[in-house]
């Protein structure tokens, strides 16, 4: 080691050493600027974390299966909820978001790469590093007991017991300070997301014939700026709580405990469409593609998504009807979170409109995409109950939200994301993933989904609140929780499939080509994997669907479109 | 009839409602009960299916299912949510009926899948359609909520009234009822409220340290116990009997283990139960040695019992221990051997559990036992 130097990236010395070339190839990818490296990394990381809060939602419904059981303690399975909402939410689902976004947004309007590249790499490296942090608290933070232990304070971590008197050891300022960092590189991504969108379009592409995914990447992000702001405020003011002697919300010093709950909700609804957005930008990708057919009412669906966002702002309360609001704020809140599902029905019949008269192809992309459909339906449907304040004193904080949202966030969103990743795969990878394990890991996931979140919503209505870590036997829980945690295991084996089918296929794939799926926007126009510079050419487009004029010279759509 | 009297405000309060009403779409302005009976006729087809599902359930033992309403606030929130779940219930019929049918009947399949159909790029009336139905739907289920939210939350209190403040403690709770002087904790005790006698309970929820929810599903929806922050709900039970509940917001390590029982009593079995836990803590003297070690060692700190010395009140107050079914907010059964294996470590209930371990000898344990068994 002692003689050699380090390779300079990019110069053409002889032929370096195994240990050498691994390491350059390390390093480029630590060093990377290039948007759609940084969109794979992104990726890859929310894989990853999928598995591990994966893993831990398996181990809470062994513990859930049979009442009184002993699998877990108390404090694990405190911490393993804990752990499994914020790393859902922010190491896979913003991850998840940001990283598609990164990957197609300059791709599918004409642009060589993001606006700010080197922002972009310390967004995504704040994330990383963020992610790093939370789950050092296995092995840094310490609870009650002198051993390691990570937040376990529920993701929501209601003031007052955040605070030292409650939560004493060191694992609730991991949880805060790894969402301030995250949050740092979330608003990095947001800001330079927006940038790309509204000054790197190639020719011709006006906002108006952007894909709907730029459009709803953009609305995502201008959320995303308006939402993280508080949160990290929020945790900002935690810290100084636990440190520097603040009372925010340490209630026995005359703080308060709702001030929190406003600051954390007013993240954490709009939140939820942070996360939906880009999702329902992929369902309006890959639907008309498959259905093909152009997407039904274009301006009405960019209307819509636009209208969820302003909407998305106003309604953070409904996660609050219990604290004992007044009647007229609570009513308030009802009509703002019902008229979220106008827009968002809209959106529905969009997409059935898209598929009706279309010649649908129901390969694994489209299979996801209409079980998003499907279930999306049906979380909305639960959102309007759950809007109905009187019956949501019931239902709050009872296994019903916890189907609901899961309903939302696994059955819409990740279901939006696995129709993602199997139809961009060829384009990064140049290898198709395996349309046989890609059917399993459908089918597989989508009973195990049902199996588990359709039963969810009757042991709620039975009474069954969330966050507990066991229930006694004759409370009359025990066989449908038996089912759910059945749900869970079949979950499990199918995303097991869909980990092996990424791996097996970028070995063994089947060559994609430049346009495995004959689509028509502008990523599909570059070699798979495109090259660092995206396009040789500067791309000109007339219409939405570039690549449809150009398949179609006698039926362009720019002759059609308003 | 505080029930009317809330009635009659709401008509005031919210007029659009009775403009509503005038059009036929929705009767309103009756009793609670009536009300949900009438929902529950127009709603058969759901209660069919709904009410299968205890059922589904190992045996109806103690079940906390909103589907069983037995008071006023969970009677109208029930009738309510039969009628959303009619129209959400016809929503999803026809979305996903939509769904099915393009899935089934636009499959490509056959030679012809290589042409592409022809290209629809929107219909401004058809999207006006299904903006408007929608807007239309939301009306309807608002002001439908609306006079559920202001009944329930708005209904004042009546004369005859119990007040009960409730506090909620890491992982227990603690009732106190102000005009009786009594102290007791984790079993609610209230009398039956009928309608020629009506005696709705009055909670005044107090937190002592974090965030709780009081929630007995088949009493009302839920409430938040939140420090310097005063709530307040009802119940106006009429069948006796008992109904379990727990905490519904994540309060710590024993969240779990912060169950609720109400005792609904007949008047009669109300008052003896009054009587009762208005004496003061009983002291018999074969027990004295017990007495003896709980009020030498740190018990007294967090207990009381009322006639001794004990005056803490960071725990339970235990002055009529025995007069309760379940020990440790419902954790295990009020029994000598369980009381027993608390004493020498609540963790084997309760992990986490804030009293400790209290390290006496076997003897000092069986004669504090044998005192606490005493305290009727």
């Amino acid at each position: 080691m002692a003689d050699q130097t380090l390779p300079i990236p990019g110069s053409v010395t002889a032929t370096p050493s195994r240990d050498a070339a691994l390491l350059e190839w390390l390093h480029s990818w630590v060093v990377t600027v290039d948007h759609k490296r940084l969109g794979i990394l992104y990726v890859v990381y929310a894989i990853f974390f999928l598995l591990v809060a994966g893993a831990e939602a398996l181990a809470m419904r062994i513990q859930l299966a049979i009442p009184n059981n002993h699998f877990l303690s108390p404090e694990l399975y405190n911490e393993f909820f804990t752990m499994h909402g914020t790393t859902m939410v922010f190491l896979v689902g913003m991850t998840f978001i940001f990283g598609f976004g990164n990957y197609l947004v300059p791709l599918m309007i004409g642009a060589r790469d993001m606006a700010f590249p080197r922002l972009n790499a310390f967004s995504f490296w704040m994330t990383a590093f963020g992610g790093v942090l939370l789950y050092f608290s296995f092995i840094g933070g310490f609870g009650l007991y002198g051993m390691g232990a990570a937040p376990d304070v529920s993701w929501w971590a209601y003031a007052p017991l955040t605070a030292k008197a409650f939560s004493p050891g060191h694992n609730t300022d991991y949880w805060a300070l790894s969402l301030i960092v995250m949050g740092f590189g979330t608003l990095g991504a947001a800001i330079n997301t927006l940038a790309t969108a509204f000054s790197m379009r190639c020719r011709g592409m006006t906002l108006f014939r952007m894909p709907l995914f730029v459009w709803l990447m953009v609305v995502t992000s201008g959320l995303t700026l308006i939402t993280i702001t508080p949160l990290t405020a929020a945790q900002i003011m935690l810290t100084i709580d636990r440190y520097l002697g603040g009372h925010f919300f340490d209630t026995q010093a005359g703080g308060s405990a709702t001030v929190w709950m406003h600051f954390f909700w007013i993240f954490g609804h709009p939140e939820v469409y942070v996360l939906i957005l880009p999702a329902f930008g992929i369902a309006s990708e890959v639907i008309p593609v498959f259905s093909r057919k152009a997407i039904f009412g274009y301006p009405v669906m960019v209307a819509a998504s636009v209208g969820i966002a302003f909407v998305s702002v106003s309604v953070w309360a409904h996660h609050m009807f219990t604290i004992g609001m007044t009647s007229v704020s609570n009513s308030f809140f009802v009509l703002s979170t019902m008229m979220v599902g106008i827009p968002t029905g809209i959106k529905i019949f969009n997409w059935i409109a898209t598929m009706w008269g279309g010649k649908i192809r129901f390969a694994t992309p489209m299979l996801f995409a209409t079980g998003f459909l499907f279930q999306f339906l049906i979380a909305g449907l639960t959102g309007i109950m759950l809007s109905v304040a009187p019956w949501d004193w019931q239902l709050h904080n009872s296994y019903f939200v916890i189907a609901h949202f899961h309903y939302t966030l696994t059955g819409s969103f990740v279901f939006c994301i696995f129709a993602a990743i199997y139809y961009w795969y060829p384009k990064v990878t140049g290898r198709m993933l395996c349309e046989n394990l890609g059917k399993w890991h459908f089918w597989l996931f989508l009973v195990g989904f049902h199996l588990t979140f359709d039963t969810m919503h009757f042991v709620g209505i039975l009474g069954m609140p969330r966050s507990i870590y066991t229930y006694e036997a004759d409370r009359g829980w025990g066989t449908l929780n038996m089912i759910i945690s059945a749900g869970g295991l079949i979950q499990g084996i199918a995303v097991l499939i869909f980990a092996w089918n990424l791996i097996h296929s970028y070995l063994h794939g089947k060559q994609a080509g430049n346009d495995p799926w004959d689509a028509w926007t502008l990523e599909w126009s570059t070699p798979s994997p495109p090259p660092a510079y995206n396009f040789a050419d500067d791309p000109v487009v007339r219409s939405r669907r570039p690549l449809w004029d150009i398949k179609h010279p006698n039926d362009p759509d720019w002759k059609y479109e308003q | 009839m505080h029930d009317a009297f809330a009635w009659d405000r709401r008509r005031t309060f919210f007029p659009g409602l009775r403009w509503f009403s005038l059009t036929g779409t929705w009767r309103i302005m009756q009793p609670g009960r009536n009300l949900s009976s009438s929902r529950s006729r127009l709603c058969s087809v759901f209660l069919l299916s709904l009410g299968a599902l205890p059922a589904l359930a190992e045996g109806a033992q103690s079940t906390p299912s909103i589907l069983a309403p037995a008071s006023t606030p969970a009677h109208e929130i029930y009738g309510l949510s039969l009628f959303v779940l009619l129209i959400t219930g016809s929503i999803f019929a026809v979305v996903a009926g939509l769904l099915a049918y393009v899935i089934v009947k636009f499959r490509a399949r056959g030679p012809d899948a290589e042409h592409e159909p022809p290209q629809i790029y929107g219909s401004t009336q058809v999207e006006l359609a299904w903006t408007v139905i929608p807007v239309l739907i939301v009306v309807v289920l608002f002001l439908t909520t609306a006079r559920i939210i202001f009944a329930i939350q708005d209904a004042p209190e009546p004369k005859s009234a119990l007040e009960v403040t409730v506090i909620g403690h890491q992982f227990w709770w603690e009732f106190r009822y102000p005009k009786l002087n009594i102290v007791t904790a984790n079993e609610l005790h209230i009398p039956a409220s009928t309608r020629e006698a009506p005696e709705p309970t009055y909670l005044h929820l107090l937190s002592a340290d974090v965030d709780h929810s009081f929630w007995v599903p088949q009493l009302a929806g839920k409430t938040d116990l939140i420090p310097n922050h005063p709530n307040e709900m009802w119940l106006d039970p009429s069948t006796p009997g008992l109904y379990v509940g727990q905490c519904a917001q994540f309060c710590g390590i024993e969240h779990a283990k912060m169950l609720i029982r109400v005792y609904v009593d007949t008047p009669q079995q109300f008052d003896a139960w009054v009587r009762n836990q208005q004496r003061l803590g009983v002291d018999d003297s074969t027990v004295a040695a017990g007495r003896q070690v709980f009020e030498s060692q740190a018990c007294v700190n967090c207990h009381t019992i009322v006639g001794t010395p004990a005056h803490g009140t960071f725990g339970p107050d235990l002055t009529h221990l025995m007069s309760r079914a379940t020990i440790a907010a419902g954790a295990a059964a009020n029994t000598p051997e369980n009381l027993r294996a608390w004493i020498h470590d609540p963790g084997t209930f309760k992990p986490g559990a804030l009293m400790p371990a209290m390290q006496l000898t076997d003897q000092q344990t069986d004669e504090v036992v044998a005192y606490l068994a005493t305290l009727h």
